[in-house]
């Protein structure tokens, strides 16, 4: 009998504990902040080498080209 | 430099569709997802006026506002992206937006729909720059190469402007006072006329 009550026993500590490993399979939300991965920089890569300024240029010029009233005129900068 | 910026010239806009066709090829859009579209109002009528749609990175976007998973995030050049990720595909941002812009693909017997797709700037997305993964699920990163978006650089009229926003700002204003006419923007005010979206409110505050 004493065995058959030390099993039950075991067998709901047992029961018990598991619930201890247990993981947290949700995320934490934060209500109104970005949940998603983190971006870098778009001058962060293997082209601009972190370069920002480079980066910039690359964009004025490609901004004035569209401009077709001073397109092929030298610009001071 | 200032923040990115879309601008459609009305008065210069031939319905070509070139822009269109540009993102169409650029990203490898599917079927059925249309990031960008010509919209001609009083078609067929004498004086009638086409201008391209695409999201226009809103100072203060309302898909921000109303994305019940928190997925998108506005870069510092002020282009709002998302993280199809975590997108539940649920529509709020669709029907928040005054622009139309965001697309769900469908697929299926069904029209399964997928997650939420839309006009990048041609700045990809959170994955790692110029890898597959974000060329599959957002298309090329073409801001990461030193260059604009494919449908402006595109424009054969250049009545579709992208970029910095004073520049083409700029660009516009001379275009008006040379020809004298055509000083409204569509779509401009509304994507613009707020102030920048501020950040986030601190955790447990009210929104």
């Amino acid at each position: 009998m004493r065995q058959v009550l030390a099993l039950a026993i075991a067998a709901v500590l047992s029961f018990a504990a598991a619930g201890c490993g247990e993981q947290q399979a949700v995320t934490v939300y934060k209500q109104g902040q970005y949940q998603g991965k983190p971006d870098k920089q778009p001058w962060d890569n293997d082209q601009f080498k972190g370069d920002k300024l480079a980066w910039e240029k690359a964009i004025k010029a490609r901004n004035d080209i569209q401009n077709e009233t001073s397109r092929g005129t030298p610009t001071a900068n | 430099m200032a923040r990115m910026k879309f601008l459609c010239d009305a008065e210069r806009c031939i319905e070509c569709n070139g822009c269109v066709t540009a993102c169409k090829n650029e990203h490898e859009v599917p079927w059925g997802v249309n990031r960008r579209r010509v919209v001609t109002l009083n078609d067929g009528v004498p004086g009638e006026k086409s201008i391209s749609v695409a999201c226009m990175h809103c100072s203060d976007a309302p898909c921000m506002a109303v994305c019940p998973v928190d997925c998108f995030y506005k870069t510092s050049e002020g282009v709002v992206l998302h993280d199809k990720d975590l997108c539940i595909g649920c529509g709020y941002c669709f029907y928040a937006c005054p622009f139309g812009a965001p697309q769900f693909p469908q697929d299926g017997a069904f029209g399964l729909r997928g997650k939420m797709d839309n006009c990048t700037f041609c700045a990809g997305g959170p994955e790692v720059d110029f890898s597959a993964a974000e060329f599959k699920k957002y298309g090329r990163n073409r801001l990461a190469e030193g260059k604009l978006p494919a449908c402006a650089e595109m424009c054969s009229t250049k009545a579709l402007l992208g970029g910095d926003g004073d520049v083409i700002a700029d660009i516009y204003r001379n275009r008006v006072l040379k020809r004298g006419k055509g000083s409204d923007v569509w779509g401009w005010g509304t994507a613009y006329g707020k102030p920048e979206r501020q950040p986030a409110a601190k955790p447990g505050a009210k929104s």
